[in-house]
């Protein structure tokens, strides 16, 4: 669903973007008839890991500028607010439609702070993020028209107006939530290695010296932000339509560190990695939560103990290559 | 009158608490330069432990002033145990690691604290009333207030005094002051600054599990108490400045009272109250209150 | 008489008790090679720092070719034509060398394209042309983490050099090169910005460099100018000896 695109400094070796382009495609289509075979549970757990690996790809890009950001609850319940609403409040059912609405609302949640938490590293970046997601937490507990703490219910969505199939819903939103997810793959490594992609590494290695380049690094973080936003926005809606139901635990701590810990498995190498990762925390998360109930956390926390430790630069180092990218 | 007494009141509680949670997460950052996202873990190991000390203490039929001594035992006890499991377990092996990577180690062990926590003691609530009526009530106007809550108060004080003093007037205190400043420096005059680090770790582990203990009486000891005090012992150490000990008490008496002010003026916004002190102190003065001096960069 | 490129007047700076800048007046015109001297602490870096605008003098003013610069940021007086390296190289160490300078054209630029590819060939021919000009071309694809400290320091001065400055400011540029390599390096640099009429202030510690490179030294010494002029006489003037090269002992003060 997402090119794997080896970047060196061996120009000439890379995959150029056309090569990307038909990369992405092929995944594409190979997922959409795999998916057709696949058991239900299999195809929602991958819809899942869709949906969620798009907020994990958004940390990426701020990754790579060397920030982590702790609070992206904050924009993916902002996508998932906002299309849990339009559905039920103005009938808006269109699946595509209502991840677009959901980007964009993230976009007008973020755009905001963007200014702001550009001006912050480590962990204050960290808190910082931390902190609005809980404050968005918190009003979303309290406001009784948004649902309070039970949150509310999300019908079946539409796509292009036509209804669809009892039988086939679950195909059809993996379908569309790997469609949405292998766009925004695609386009995130397009952005990777751009200029504005070479600039954000500089910037993660040496801020001081672009800015006195002459590179706005401000700008360029919170740009990054906003970007990020986009995709847990896209990210927030689609899950909601999967799950059918939203909750303010969308924007609990806990979930935004469910996010950062796919981000760091995956690595910002390879854009591929983000949704592998996705996918390998779902697995476990179902494995656990089937056999083991109570020790789903565990089996996280050292499994991320394990990646920091002997995979630091996440499973995405595994096959592409490190320099420059 | 009775309604500004309240509020300061309820304040101070409510900022006591906050300093003997935070001033261990602090002196951690100060010293180790990492910040404890297990911190709430090792708050809950001390709930929780104190929850069983002062069960025992009541199945044994002791007098209830014994139970003052078991929440402290409790705590003592979750430090011996957890300090070097952890610090010399798992955390020596990140030291010198980019900052935000260790806060992902230690949110790893928040992770597996909390599971292992449920795995030892259940799902189920405890209840550790006994100490919590040992102390009689204060009656002032209408209000009543639980003498018990005035102990926390009394406790942040002497927590207070006592970290100051270990740092400032003795021998290792100054030492840790040392590496706090610059532990290459500090080692490159001959301190074993491995001892501190763990010295300092389990100090830090000690005040969690002591507020931990000590509030046990006041909640229901069940699972997701760390994840309430995580969260709030950050910003009372992000507004103080990260590694400042009279940083994290007025942090403390802030976002106390700012809380305060919250639950009777305006109950809708209590839960993040706390949350708008901390930007707005971030956006101001990013390093906290109490500010450390950069060295020259370039 | 025509505005001098560089101005500073009156310019001072403290750090607590520690008086980095007092009353520096200086006037560069466009075209000379100006050499900084002066013993570590003597203000020459704090005035660098000054210039490019990351630090703000406690009093005292900057104008470049007439136009007050002392408020600006160091991004901004980047963009008014000022460029300058760095004692320790601040290098972008997990990129490339090639990267490192696409990186310096791009900010230069100004333009960051979301889709526009880093390593498109005009973007790459503007970077080897400065890989060429610094003799940096068998390192293009080493990452500057890999790179011995010579190499470093001509990278650095290399990046600057992307957005064809009118001033540039060199702090140190042979400080942690061995000392066969210093020469080589210098050399390398003042070929490299032979052929363009810049305005170059370097500060150094090598007498042999400056005497070679300079066409004016200015002394410092705690935070004040003790010399300036032609290197020779600078050189021979006695506060210079005692102050600067230790070739006269100090008075105990």
């Amino acid at each position: 669903m997402a090119a794997v695109v080896v970047e060196s400094p061996k120009h000439a070796a890379a995959p150029s973007r056309a090569g990307v382009f038909a990369l992405a495609f092929a995944a594409f289509v190979a997922l959409a008839a795999a998916g057709w075979l696949f058991p239900r549970w299999l195809t929602f757990l991958l819809t899942l890991a869709a949906g969620n690996g798009l907020v994990s790809l958004g940390i990426v890009g701020l990754m790579r500028g060397g920030v982590v950001p702790f609070g992206q609850g904050m924009v993916f319940a902002a996508g998932g607010y906002t299309a849990a609403l339009l559905y039920n409040k103005l009938g808006i059912t269109d699946a595509l439609g209502l991840a677009l609405a959901g980007g964009i609302a993230a976009v007008v949640v973020a755009a905001p702070f963007a200014p702001l938490l550009s001006r912050y590293r480590g962990i204050f970046f960290a808190m910082l993020t931390l902190a609005l997601s809980m404050v968005t937490y918190g009003l979303l507990m309290k406001l009784d028209a948004l649902g309070g703490s039970d949150g509310f219910n999300v019908g079946r969505p539409t796509l292009f107006g036509m209804k669809l199939p009892d039988a086939h819903v679950g195909y059809v939103l993996y379908v569309i939530t790997v469609a949405v997810a292998t766009l925004a793959a695609v386009a995130m490594r397009v952005v990777f290695s751009s200029t504005r992609g070479l600039l954000t590494l500089a910037i993660r290695d040496n801020e001081l010296r672009v800015e006195y380049l002459g590179g706005s690094v401000r700008r360029a973080m919170a740009v990054n932000f906003v970007v990020a936003a986009f995709c847990a926005g896209l990210g927030g809606a689609l899950v909601v339509l999967s799950l059918g139901h939203i909750e303010p635990n969308f924007s609990f701590w806990t979930t935004s560190g469910e996010f950062v810990f796919v981000a760091i498995l995956a690595g910002w190498q390879s854009v591929a990695a983000v949704f592998v990762a996705s996918t390998v925390l779902e697995v476990v998360r179902s494995f656990s939560s089937a056999y083991f109930p109570n020790t789903w956390q565990l089996a996280l926390g050292l499994f991320l103990l394990f990646v920091i430790r002997f995979l630091p630069r996440g499973i995405g180092s595994l096959w592409s290559r490190r320099a420059g990218s | 009158m009775n309604a500004v007494v309240t509020i300061l009141i309820d304040g101070l509680t409510y900022a006591s608490w906050l300093f003997i949670v935070a001033v261990g997460l602090t002196l951690v950052f100060g010293v180790l330069k990492i910040l404890n996202i297990a911190h709430g873990s090792f708050y809950a190991l001390g709930a929780y432990a104190a929850a069983s000390f002062v069960g025992w203490t009541a199945a044994l039929k002791w007098a209830p002033g014994f139970s003052i001594v078991a929440m402290l035992f409790a705590a003592v006890a979750v430090a011996a145990i957890m300090a070097p499991l952890t610090e010399r377990g798992l955390l020596r092996f990140f030291y010198g690691r980019d900052e935000v990577l260790l806060v992902l180690v230690t949110y790893a062990m928040f992770l597996i604290l909390e599971d292992v926590t449920k795995l030892v003691w259940g799902a189920n609530p405890y209840y550790v009333s006994e100490p919590y009526s040992l102390f009689g009530n204060l009656h002032l106007g209408v209000q009543t207030w639980v003498g018990y809550d005035f102990v926390l108060v009394g406790l942040a004080v002497v927590v207070g005094l006592a970290v100051w003093w270990g740092l400032n007037r003795t021998r290792q205190g100054k030492i840790t002051l040392a590496v706090i400043h610059s532990a290459e420096v500090a080692s490159s005059m001959g301190v074993n600054v491995s001892r501190v680090y763990m010295l300092a770790f389990s100090v830090g582990i000690f005040l969690a599990a002591l507020g931990g203990a000590f509030t046990a009486p006041m909640i229901s000891v069940q699972p997701g108490v760390s994840v309430g005090v995580i969260v709030v012992s950050f910003a009372v150490v992000i507004i103080g400045g990260l590694g400042s000990i009279e940083g994290a008490a007025i942090g403390a008496l802030i976002v106390g009272l700012a809380r305060s002010l919250a639950v009777h003026v305006a109950p809708v916004s209590e839960l993040f109250s706390i949350y708008i002190v901390m930007a707005v102190v971030l956006m101001f003065r990013p390093e906290g209150l109490f500010q450390r001096t950069q060295a020259r960069k370039i | 008489m025509s505005t001098p490129l560089l101005q500073a007047t009156g310019l001072a700076k403290t750090f607590g008790a520690v008086v980095a800048a007092a009353d520096l007046t200086l006037a560069v015109a466009a075209g000379e090679r100006v050499s900084l001297i002066g013993s570590n602490g003597a203000g020459k870096t704090t005035f660098v720092n000054m210039i490019t605008g990351y630090l703000k003098p406690d009093a005292g003013r900057i104008d470049l070719d007439g136009r007050d610069i002392t408020a600006l940021s160091p991004r901004a007086i980047t963009h008014l034509g000022v460029a300058r390296s760095f004692q320790i190289a601040q290098l972008c160490g997990e990129l490339t060398v090639l990267d490192n300078l696409l990186v310096a054209v791009a900010c230069h630029d100004g333009r960051m394209s979301f889709w526009q590819p880093a390593h498109r060939p005009e973007a790459i021919a503007r970077a080897d042309a400065l890989l060429e000009r610094f003799r940096l071309g068998e390192h293009r694809r080493r990452r500057v983490v890999e790179l011995p400290g010579g190499v470093r320091k001509l990278l650095d001065i290399a990046m600057a050099l992307a957005g064809t400055p009118r001033l540039l400011l060199l702090d140190e540029p042979t400080s942690g090169v061995s000392a066969e390599e210093k020469f080589g390096v210098m050399d390398t640099v003042m070929t490299a910005l032979g052929h363009d009429s810049m305005t170059v202030l370097f500060v150094e510690h090598d007498m042999d460099i400056v005497q070679r490179y300079a066409s004016r030294v200015v002394a410092f010494y705690a935070g004040r100018i003790i010399a300036d002029g032609k290197p020779d006489a600078v050189l021979a003037d006695a506060d210079v000896r005692r102050y600067v090269t230790g070739e006269l002992v100090a008075e105990a003060s």
